[in-house]
């Protein structure tokens, strides 16, 4: 183990950490304030929306939306499956069904 | 400090939708590992100290590249998951109350993936340090062991990513998105943050629309959401 790349890894280690942890301490002795729990009630919708929207829309990291974009196709019938069953595995069934056979297609 | 067992059990079993989609890219990681010239102990050690799988492909991508730079690679560690830290403020409410030793580890297995697990099941029973424990474990475990099975498999596996398994996470994530969808103001979050992170995807590099789209829908969440007294007439 060469000592740079350890210290590089060490290094990522502990400011990923932080930023994993540092919310918490801050918010430690005090707890939320109201306001701001009241806007952080919409942080997973967002982040969920943020990590799904790009990889439906820009599947080759190009906008693409048209029917020849399986993962746009596959993205709605998966919505809809959530929709619908309102489960977790279900809906990856459903989904992972629909992008194999719209690649096979 | 205790472990609900069935809770546990519980967080493992949700988390392994997710690993389907989790483990082709902990295997690609650790081909491309090899691939820029770390040796497979220094690969496999990023995935167990650091378990950050975007901030690792862009750093190996760098060591790649050529650049050792201390500074640059951990400067550029800590931009792509400042995101973590408006997870952690979401999730505090729950944690603060846990003993220090307890929340320290429950970050440091904080992921995108146990965050959206664990958020799913606040909203559908309520939260449980040892249903988040068991989810973050699974997906810790799976990462490493999917780093190693590239590390050592890495020659005999064609692109574990080409085929269709990168729709795995988003299918998943939607089953957790689309109940969250009830009201106007988390249609208008979603709409929001969906224009911000496709239009950031295109225009800056890295990781950066995650944070921008979650800040900027926030943002429009929090004007829209009732003001406390309408909320308990509601």
């Amino acid at each position: 183990m060469r000592s740079d790349i350890l210290a590089i890894i060490l290094g990522m280690a502990a400011v990923t950490f932080l930023t994993r942890f540092g919310a918490q301490l801050a918010f430690r002795g005090t707890g939320i304030p109201a306001w701001l729990g009241r806007w952080l009630r919409h942080v997973p919708t967002g982040i969920l929306t943020a990590l799904i929207a790009p990889s439906l829309l820009l599947p080759q990291g190009r906008l693409d939306l048209t029917w020849h974009n399986p993962y746009l196709l596959a993205g709605l019938v998966a919505a809809l499956a959530a929709w619908r069953f309102g489960s977790v595995p279900v809906t990856m069934g459903i989904g992972m069904a629909t992008i194999l056979l719209l690649r096979l297609w | 400090m205790t472990v609900n067992t069935a809770d546990l059990h519980r967080g493992v079993r949700d988390a392994l939708p997710i690993l389907l989609g989790v483990v082709p890219f902990g295997a690609t990681f650790g081909i491309v590992g090899l691939t820029v010239g770390l040796t497979p102990l220094e690969t496999v050690l990023m995935s167990l100290a650091v378990f950050a799988g975007a901030a690792q492909f862009i750093s190996v991508t760098m060591l790649g590249m050529g650049v050792a730079d201390f500074t640059l690679i951990v400067l550029t560690t800590l931009l792509i998951n400042l995101r973590h830290l408006l997870m952690g403020a979401s999730l505090a409410p729950y944690l603060t109350r846990l003993p220090l030793a307890r929340q320290a580890l429950l970050a440091f297995v904080m992921v995108d993936e146990s965050y959206a697990v664990t958020m799913d099941r606040i909203a559908r029973h309520g939260y449980s340090d040892s249903h988040q424990l068991g989810a973050s474990a699974a997906l810790y475990v799976a990462w490493f062991l999917a780093t190693v099975a590239g590390v050592l498999l890495g020659e005999y596996i064609p692109d574990p990513l080409a085929w269709g398994l990168d729709f795995a996470l988003p299918a998943t994530f939607l089953a957790m998105l689309v109940p969250r969808l009830a009201t106007p103001a988390s249609l208008a979050v979603c709409l929001v943050a969906a224009v911000v992170a496709v239009a950031a995807a295109l225009l800056l590099p890295g990781k950066w629309y995650i944070l921008l789209a979650a800040l900027a829908a926030t943002l429009v969440g929090g004007l829209l959401e009732p003001s406390p007294d309408k909320e308990a007439k509601a």
